[in-house]
């Protein structure tokens, strides 16, 4: 019986660790190659790289200018997410709060609107924004992203918010704390937990989002990492070896938010998908 | 609940909480899709000059009678049925793998999660120079005929590319799920059946599947709803090609508006996605939360 215990965990633990190989040996391999010169690569993408030369990542972070692209990221990234979260809770809390016969129906269409993929809108978007001269614009893309981020996250929020009782908010009011105060002060920490998954999933959404920037940024200075990846890679394919280091300077940011946050990334995940 | 008595203060409540959600939701997804229904039955763009003369379903006509929207119709259900039952098998297993109490349990749930993190723009092109460059130059040192030639130069194979990419990428997704449904079933269910003498195969059939049903419902939504949807890996890893023999409905929908310029006929074909992939995505959970049972 034990010995039977002992074969079934060693079966196992081969198999997770081959199966582990599969899932790893594409990253693997771009790192490797992200080291070598370009006739190295042709001819063989599998030998280690022969001498370790950092060229491909200087000629990778300038022509991608990885900086610009990086903080652009970052700030469409943060600023969207942000707003999503103050808007989505304040909206949510409102709904909540307020039973009007309006709210009900306000609910209804957002959750309703959930369902509408971003291909059925991007049409109509493009040709009306465009139009109207607002496109290639950060700051206008950071507003889209709170337009279609906000259903998801009033719909958590509602949930979240419902569950607390009303009795805490009553102690502040006689206070003298106004709707505002008594939301910011009292009820929005205790939103946390569901905070924390809703950045989660946002970051990760908007962070690794291409279709939509690329609509709405066109000029180079805009671009995000996806963006100038997409342009940068187009243009050196056959340089495998900056192609390649620039797949990993790609990488690079999310691999460490993840490496961080990464009990919270598992959790926000599993949390948005069950909600 | 609150409610103000005075007019103005309830004014003043939906102004200061409502107002700014309500209006970006309004500006970024009611209009367009006002505008995006206006667009398919009417000659009107959205571009200055163009008029706006009723047309009737020709719009919609023109996108029935393409017979490049019906390819790819076909390649994508084909696609979306063959991820959706792959992704979930896997994904599955490597939740059973990763719950069994083997070491370095968290290691491993992390590995196979990490394609997640990362942008389908980046996996695409990492996926085209393991097919195009790895495995080819592997197929030449081990003499295998199969890798001989780049699987994304071949029509067929091309397709397959797509496939075995896209259940890399969420099968580590839908694990997370699953394990969160293993996690929940109930330990004195499965100590009981113990006692009554079934085994593995039996427990797993008759009580964790059954009790699993929620998680599958959420797994397969995320799967059906994302193969339909996908855009960026189909680009970056094979742009459609060759010959269109990749090109699944999204990047269709995008080429024949952005590319061709076709407006009308392309938002036209954007809603009839739309209406497939909701259709599909409200029965599935409808005939899956009939089959919830409680432990």
């Amino acid at each position: 019986m034990k010995r039977k215990r002992k074969i079934k965990a060693v079966i196992l633990m081969t198999l997770s660790i081959v199966l582990f190989a599969l899932y790893f040996f594409p990253f693997v391999l771009v790192v490797i190659n992200s080291f070598k010169s370009r006739l190295d690569i042709v001819s063989n993408p599998l030998s280690l790289p022969t001498s370790l030369t950092l060229d491909n990542y200087f000629t990778a972070f300038d022509t991608m200018n990885f900086m610009t692209a990086m903080w652009n990221s970052l700030i469409i990234t943060v600023v969207s997410t942000v707003l999503i979260i103050v808007f989505s809770s304040m909206l949510a809390y409102f709904l909540v709060r307020w039973k009007w016969k309006i709210n009900g129906i306000i609910f209804m269409l957002l959750i309703a609107s959930m369902i509408i993929p971003f291909q059925a809108l991007m049409i109509p978007f493009v040709s009306i924004y465009g139009n109207l001269g607002l496109l290639n614009s950060k700051w206008i893309l950071m507003f889209f992203y709170l337009g279609f981020g906000l259903s998801l996250a009033t719909f958590m929020y509602h949930g979240f918010i419902k569950g607390i009782p009303l009795e805490l908010e009553e102690a502040a009011k006689i206070d003298g704390a106004s709707r505002m105060q008594v939301f910011w002060k009292i009820v929005f920490p205790m939103l946390k937990p569901i905070t924390v998954t809703i950045v989660i999933l946002d970051v990760l959404w908007i962070w690794n989002d291409f279709l939509l920037p690329s609509l709405v940024l066109n000029s180079e200075a805009n671009r995000t990492i996806p963006l100038s990846t997409f342009y940068f890679f187009g243009q050196y394919t056959s340089d495998f070896g900056a192609a390649m280091a620039g797949l990993v300077l790609a990488m690079i940011p999310i691999i460490i938010f993840f490496i961080v946050l990464q009990k919270q990334v598992i959790k926000g995940v599993i949390d948005g998908a069950i909600k | 609940m609150y409610n103000e008595k005075k007019l103005l203060d309830k004014l003043k409540v939906v102004f200061s909480f409502a107002f700014i959600p309500l209006f970006a939701f309004v500006v970024v997804i009611i209009l367009p899709l006002i505008l995006g229904v206006a667009m398919t039955f009417t000659t009107w763009t959205g571009f200055s000059g163009s008029l706006f003369e009723f047309k009737g379903l020709e719009n919609y006509l023109t996108a029935f009678t393409d017979q490049g929207f019906w390819d790819s119709i076909k390649i994508t259900v084909f696609y979306v049925l063959l991820t959706l039952v792959l992704t979930n098998v896997i994904a599955f297993g490597l939740a059973l793998l990763v719950t069994s109490g083997i070491k370095g349990q968290n290691f491993f749930r992390m590995g196979f999660f990490t394609p997640n993190l990362i942008g389908g723009i980046i996996l695409g092109f990492i996926w085209q120079f393991i097919f195009s460059r790895v495995l080819v130059s592997l197929g030449e040192a081990m003499d295998l005929a199969i890798f001989s030639a780049s699987w994304l130069a071949d029509p067929d194979k091309a397709f397959w590319t797509l496939v075995i990419v896209t259940v890399w990428q969420n099968s580590g997704y839908m694990m997370l799920i699953y394990i969160a449904g293993l996690m929940g079933i109930n330990k004195s269910v499965l100590e009981a059946a113990d006692l009554d003498g079934a085994n593995a195969w039996q427990q797993m059939l008759k009580i964790k599947i059954p009790l699993m049903i929620p998680a599958f419902t959420i797994s397969l939504f995320l799967t059906l709803q994302r193969s339909f949807l996908i855009y960026d890996v189909n680009l970056s890893l094979t742009s459609g090609g060759p010959f269109n023999s990749t090109e699944l409905i999204a990047m269709h929908v995008y080429n024949d508006a952005f590319l061709y310029q076709n407006f009308g006929s392309g938002q036209a074909k954007a809603f009839i996605l739309f209406i497939i992939v909701a259709t599909i995505a409200i029965t599935q959970v409808k005939i899956m939360k009939k089959m919830e049972v409680e432990s």
